[in-house]
């Protein structure tokens, strides 16, 4: 009865991972670096993943919550991070003269926005808004899984669908019209260590940089878990024991 | 209480004015407790265990968290991101709030199946009631604080329940707004109830704690203690027993923080709160699924919202309705189907607030409200009269050497593994 009341507890559990799953698409599964209790970030792909988020995601999605000092994580020094931002341009001020003016990022700044508000990026993407990609892995159900197929689901649309016009035809979206074209082609961007560029590979690698984007502190966190789990359990046992030594008497008067 | 019971003279000294030392010795290793509780004891002290941890991480998170519509998302993904093991504190106290409420359903269960809200245990089951309704209050306004999709549209939604009230209805729904939708005061209101609400249920945990010590814990067997022969002092048999029963917590807590973080919330919360975009679905956490059910349910606005307070409303009057004088229900064997019946029953309200209100979703919620109610309003208050129980055992140390305590042990284990 114990046994079937823990059963009972755990499928209550999975309620709701269940009910967020959405029924109407299928998604591919990977094995990605991340998963498990001793996942970790595969840190080549994530930098080219990086590039690919900038050669053309970037141009209709923000990164709001990523920092160029964050960088680090990808294993970029600093010299390369200073590099980098100084390709960005931010606004400061106001100055002395009490004027607003652009400067060349740093380390601290976060990645600026492509469009400088919601209404600027609906009516450059005819009316849908491409949103911010900082926890986008984290925001949807599945998201790696879910994100990859996305990204490598785009079709011609089976005969009889009508598409409307400014929209795509996507098999792993709900409902399999989006309004974001095809972003990946398979020759959208030139590895420097010459990785496969094919759209999964590529795809792959967004999905490894923007999983790091939801949860930059998925290594630290599953490395900590490892060692507190380790020690709870010798913890366990140990009081599993003092229990035992301290209700023996008890126990003893009992039999 | 003489000053000559503590050794220590600086001890003796103070507890001559202020008894704290004889106040804490009462309360842990004096107080006799019976031998035969079963691990669905540690529960209790879990509990509390998990309100110190949700008080200690919230008051840390909230040294960084700022309660305003524009920064709320932005200040808890700093939390994430930039503050010392800020994911880590947040990750407790977000998994913390469903522990929480695994670990009180689970006292709660314990409490049904062994009758422990049955004379004169009354008021410390009207107080425990009370603190799960405090604790639900605070952590729906808790989930509110993070300002995502769900946060914003759960607020809507369950703020919206009041105005279903007639007359006051609408004056309450304004009030709990700070205005005419959910919006900046709501959160800052919110915040500050949310900070308060655990400090008003540590004090009721203390009358539960006072109450219950009144008449000690109840057992497995469902009878009284005769005796010194039937207890044991709490300390130290009962604090290394809880000691075990946490660190095992410890084991699956930790497993879940760590490894599956956001295992329980929803994807939405993760995209900052829109008031011109409802989600898909709108569901509340987890473990407010089976009372959404039921709100669900009923087809009238007014009508579901009574339902849903009256299905906790009717914990309070539990001692009431089932008035068969055996607690345990080793000893009532029609009472333990329906008790399971029960459980189930509450399960599948749970996985039908997570789907939609449509179609044969809404008939099973239905089915499964009536039931819910029948079995404390009908079923319960039947019970009393037309069942016979098992005999009773004549002390807890007697079934403890053998006799009927043995034959009903097989199916509930009611003692220790060891």
């Amino acid at each position: 009865m114990r046994k079937f009341f823990l059963a009972a507890i755990l499928t209550f559990f999975s309620l709701p991972a269940l009910a967020a799953g959405g029924g109407d698409v299928v998604l591919k599964h990977k094995d990605w670096s991340f998963n498990g209790i001793f996942g970790t970030f595969d840190k080549a792909s994530m930098q080219r993943g990086f590039q690919a988020y900038r050669e053309v995601c970037a141009g209709c999605h923000s990164l709001n919550y990523i920092a160029f000092r964050n960088l680090a994580d990808l294993g970029y020094n600093e010299a390369e991070i200073k590099a980098i931002a100084a390709e960005y341009e931010v606004m400061d001020g106001p100055n002395d003269e009490g004027e607003m003016f652009m400067r060349a990022a740093i380390p601290a700044d976060y990645f600026p926005a492509p469009y400088p508000n919601e209404n600027a990026a609906r009516a450059g993407n005819n009316g849908a808004y491409p949103p911010d990609l900082s926890l986008i892995t984290k925001a949807r159900a599945h998201g790696p899984d879910y994100l990859y197929s996305l990204l490598t689901s785009y079709k011609d649309a089976p005969a009889g669908k009508d598409v409307p016009d400014g929209m795509y035809y996507n098999a792993a979206y709900s409902g399999n019209m989006i309004a974001m074209p095809q972003p990946l082609y398979g020759d959208d961007v030139e590895y420097a260590d010459g990785a496969e560029t094919s759209v999964s590979a590529v795809s792959a690698d967004i999905v490894n940089f923007l999983m790091w984007t939801a949860e930059p502190s998925l290594e630290s966190r599953k490395r900590i878990g490892v060692a507190t789990l380790f020690f709870l359990i010798v913890f366990t046992g140990l009081s599993y024991g003092a229990m035992r030594f301290i209700w023996a008497d008890v126990k003893k008067k009992a039999a | 209480m003489s000053a000559t019971k503590f050794s220590n003279p600086v001890v003796s000294w103070i507890d001559h004015r202020l008894p704290i030392f004889s106040a804490a010795e009462h309360f842990a290793s004096d107080y006799p407790t019976p031998k035969n509780l079963n691990y669905f004891w540690n529960f209790g002290s879990l509990a509390g265990f998990t309100l110190v941890v949700m008080i200690v991480t919230g008051i840390t998170l909230a040294m960084s968290y700022t309660p305003h519509v524009d920064y709320a998302f932005g200040s808890v993904e700093r939390i994430m991101r930039d503050v010392n093991h800020g994911w880590l504190i947040r990750y407790i106290h977000m998994n913390g709030a469903s522990f929480f409420f695994i670990v009180v359903y689970i006292h709660m269960l314990r409490g049904l199946y062994y009758g422990s809200y049955k004379a004169p245990r009354e008021l410390l089951w009207i107080i425990g009631v009370t603190i799960f309704l405090l604790m639900m209050a605070t952590a729906f306004m808790g989930y509110v604080l993070p300002w995502g999709q769900m946060s914003f549209w759960g607020a809507t939604v369950i703020t919206n329940l009041f105005s279903a009230l007639p007359y006051v209805g609408d004056a309450i729904t304004t009030l709990l707004w700070g205005g005419f939708a959910v919006d900046n005061p709501t959160l800052n209101r919110f915040f500050a109830l949310h900070y308060l609400m655990p400090f008003v249920i540590v004090g009721v945990v203390m009358l539960h704690i006072v109450a219950l010590h009144r008449f000690g814990s109840n057992n497995p067997l469902g009878i009284d203690a005769r005796g010194p022969q039937d207890t044991i002092p709490f300390h130290p048999y009962y604090t290394i027993k809880d000691l075990f029963g946490l660190s095992v917590f410890l084991c699956i807590f930790a497993a879940a923080v760590f490894f599956f973080p956001n295992f329980m919330g929803h994807p939405d919360n993760y995209i900052p709160a829109n008031p011109l975009q409802t989600p898909a679905h709108i569901v509340p956490e987890w473990y407010f699924l089976p009372f959404y059910a039921i709100l669900r349910a009923v087809p009238d606005k007014l009508g579901g919202v009574i339902a849903m307070f009256g299905a906790i409303a009717v914990l309070f009057v539990l001692p009431w309705l089932d008035r068969s004088p055996v607690r345990s229900a080793k000893f009532r064997p029609i009472f333990k189907i329906f008790f399971w019946v029960f459980v189930a029953d509450c399960l599948l309200l749970g996985y039908l607030g997570a789907k939609p209100a449509e179609g044969i979703w809404v008939t099973l919620s239905r089915v499964g409200s009536i039931w819910y109610f029948a079995h404390f309003l009908i079923i319960l208050p039947l019970l009393s009269v037309i069942e016979t129980p098992r005999p009773l055992p004549q002390s807890l140390s007697q079934s403890v050497l053998g006799g009927s305590g043995a034959m009903a042990g097989a199916a509930a284990a009611p003692k220790e593994k060891a």
